[in-house]
């Protein structure tokens, strides 16, 4: 989840002297975004058909994809804004990455390889299974392209933040060409390269992240000897605030509206992963349901490890910095591992410190690149599959036509992203990704788990439990403190807020489980038999997969 | 309801050839596939709410019981530390074991029932 913390934007102070290392890091940014065009373009020139578009050809190896996923998964602010968020508050930062951790293990036990045997290109492939084709597949559009929106709307406003932070840039002028820069690439490595070229464009990232973040910890551990209790003393008492900086309470623990608020980001976050589409689509890419479950298996590897080095990145940033230093270049802390990279290096002035803030600012880039491509193939695939294709063409649409329509979708949604994101760079970005989350655990992780495994479930059931935890997840959010009421609100001056938690997984979650189980409950129409069993046999054993 | 579900359109995504909704029903009733689904159903079910309840157990101890969490265990090595390394552990535990179970008794079953089913259709 990226962006949480990504973007508090009124502080506009440069990373310590990051434009004196501007050519280098400029240089790095270019070399990233060549190599990426030329593997897109190398993908592109293999993208012939429909499966290559939507799913890459489905030739990649477990391996491979769960890379990919985990370049999916890991967005800036994972890296940036944990390891920030831990330089800032201590252990309560740490509590994100395990939320985000476990959350994988409902993606293994229950969806990945039911979703890869019995869907074709998108999450509503197997939502709509066994109901009604049109209204479903229009809900199920609905929600990946509302949950893709707001993913991709934080991470725009966060490229746009952030990058400008590394590179000192901070006219608005700027900041808008930025978010301008990073939404063309997206359009470019999306229609172009499809899945096929997303997909690698993912795998060289994680290599990056991963590489980036194994030197950073290894520097700051070999400084302390490799002695993680050393570490935690200096960080806490360089932080000030002694022992407690090493337990749980520094953000959530204040009142108790604050700690019922930590339970529902809990639950968002185990619940939310197994329901983000840009997540799902990616079990697509290979060929089995065997390959899914590897790929979730490296995932969990590659992405358990990278969240324990931010233990040691985040801990590190708190021990050698000032604690003022590092709020002074970005209050949410989002240059606390950056800051740290130059520290580590040999401070401000030295070439290793420049070298090292040069590498990690181009990971940070490469990172948000990467995952709003993810994204915008996401949110573009349904549009096509679910919406165009089997909505409006009712199925008449060949082939051709279909992957025409994804692209022009592409298109438009990146040009919405640039517009939105552009506009949202002053905006506090949390709200929308844990929007983004608890949208994804009310709406679209019921009815995958009803369809899946509940034979009772009908066209109406699906239909409740969509749009119902879509809507109460949308509104809750718009009657937060996320919204409107508070200094850190999107909207300072207003003030309509009621609902007294900023994320409303606590009550959006549970609510669309109900509704799903009252809609089917109530449905005058009985479940489809003979769909249902086609469904359940096909998930559980792979006959006639795709 | 049957009339507006649409077969997937032909193209070069090839699939094998697909059986009948009639031999899906009959396998879904066999006691071969039933005997697959408990199988499956109790590993995976039971392991989601332990993990879940597990998550859970550590969410509340964090809010509730700061206290006990920043119990220092050796040197700067708290409970909380522990606590959360313990929840890496045991994700990194759940992947392993569901993996074997899922390789040694659901893939030679779900196999079985998949190529019989491609062959006759």
């Amino acid at each position: 989840m990226s962006a949480a913390y990504a973007a508090y934007p009124t502080v506009q102070l440069a990373a310590d002297g990051a434009s004196e290392h501007r050519p280098l890091i400029i240089t790095l940014f270019a070399c990233f975004v060549v190599a990426t065009l030329v593997i897109t373009v190398w993908a592109g020139r293999q993208t012939k058909n429909a499966a290559d578009f939507y799913a890459g050809g489905r030739q990649f190896t477990g391996f491979q994809n769960g890379l990919a996923v985990s370049g999916d998964y890991m967005s800036a602010a994972s890296f940036l804004g944990i390891a920030g968020a831990i330089a800032l508050f201590g252990y309560d930062g740490f509590l994100y990455s395990i939320g985000f951790l476990v959350a994988w293990l409902v993606a293994l036990l229950l969806v990945a390889e039911p979703l890869r045997n019995s869907g074709r290109y998108t999450m509503g492939d197997v939502l709509a299974y066994r109901m009604r084709q049109r209204p479903v597949r229009t809900a199920a559009g609905t929600s990946t392209i509302v949950v893709s929106i707001f993913y991709l709307l934080a991470q725009m406003a966060g490229a746009g933040v952030l990058v400008s932070l590394l590179l000192g840039i901070t006219s608005d002028a700027g900041k808008v060409a930025i978010v301008g820069l990073v939404g063309v690439l997206m359009i470019v490595y999306v229609t172009i390269g499809g899945m096929k070229g997303t997909t690698w464009v993912q795998m060289v990232k994680a290599v990056l992240l991963i590489a980036g973040t194994l030197l950073i910890t290894f520097l700051i551990l070999l400084k302390f000897n490799f002695n993680l209790s050393d570490l935690l003393g200096t960080a806490a008492s360089n932080s000030g605030k002694g022992s407690a900086f090493l337990e749980p309470g520094l953000k959530y623990g204040a009142t108790s509206t604050s700690k019922l608020d930590f339970i529902s980001l809990g639950i968002a976050l185990v619940l939310g992963t197994a329901g983000l589409p840009h997540i799902l689509i990616r079990f697509y890419t290979v060929p089995t349901a065997k390959a899914a479950r590897k790929s979730v298996n490296w995932a969990i590897g590659i992405i358990g490890s990278f969240y324990l080095m931010t233990i040691v990145l985040g801990f590190g940033a708190a021990a050698l910095l000032k604690p003022g230093d590092i709020i002074a270049s970005n209050k949410a802390g989002n240059t606390a591992a950056p800051l740290a990279a130059l520290e580590i290096g040999g401070g401000s002035g030295s070439t290793g410190g420049a070298i090292l803030l040069a590498v990690i600012s181009a990971v940070a880039f490469a990172t948000i690149l990467a995952v709003v491509a993810g994204l915008t193939l996401a949110s573009s695939s349904s549009f096509a599959h679910d919406i165009y294709a089997n909505v409006i063409r009712k199925g008449t649409a060949t082939e051709k036509e279909e992957v025409r329509a994804a692209r022009w979708a592409t298109v438009a949604i990146g040009v919405v992203s640039i517009g939105l994101g552009a506009m949202a760079r002053d905006l506090n970005v949390a709200g929308l990704v844990a929007l983004a989350f608890a949208v994804a655990a009310s709406a679209n992780l019921p009815t995958i788990l009803y369809s899946l495994f509940w034979k009772r479930f009908t066209t109406q059931g699906a239909l409740w439990s969509i749009y119902g935890g879509l809507t109460s997840a949308v509104v809750l959010v718009l009657f937060s403190p996320v919204v409107s009421g508070k200094p850190t609100s999107m909207f300072k001056e207003a003030d309509f807020y009621w609902f007294p938690l900023e994320n409303p997984g606590i009550v959006s979650i549970p609510l669309g489980f109900l509704l799903g189980w009252l809609g089917s409950l109530l449905s005058k129409e009985e479940p489809d038999k003979g769909k249902y069993a086609e469904l359940e046999v096909k998930s559980l054993t792979g006959t006639g997969a795709h | 309801m049957a009339t507006d579900a649409l077969p997937p359109p032909g193209g070069t995504d090839t699939s094998p050839a697909q059986p009948t909704t009639e031999s899906f029903v009959e396998v879904q009733e066999s006691a071969e596939f039933g005997e697959l689904r408990r199988t499956y159903r109790s590993f995976a079910f039971p392991l989601t709410v332990a993990f879940i309840a597990w998550y859970l157990l550590y969410v509340l101890l964090s809010n509730y019981a700061g206290g006990f969490m920043g119990t220092k265990l050796f040197g700067n090595i708290n409970v909380a530390l522990v606590f959360g390394l313990a929840q890496f552990a045991t994700t990194f535990l759940i992947a392993w074991l569901y993996s074997r179970h899922a390789a040694a008794k659901l893939d030679p079953k779900a196999a079985a029932i998949k190529s019989r089913m491609e062959a006759d259709a």
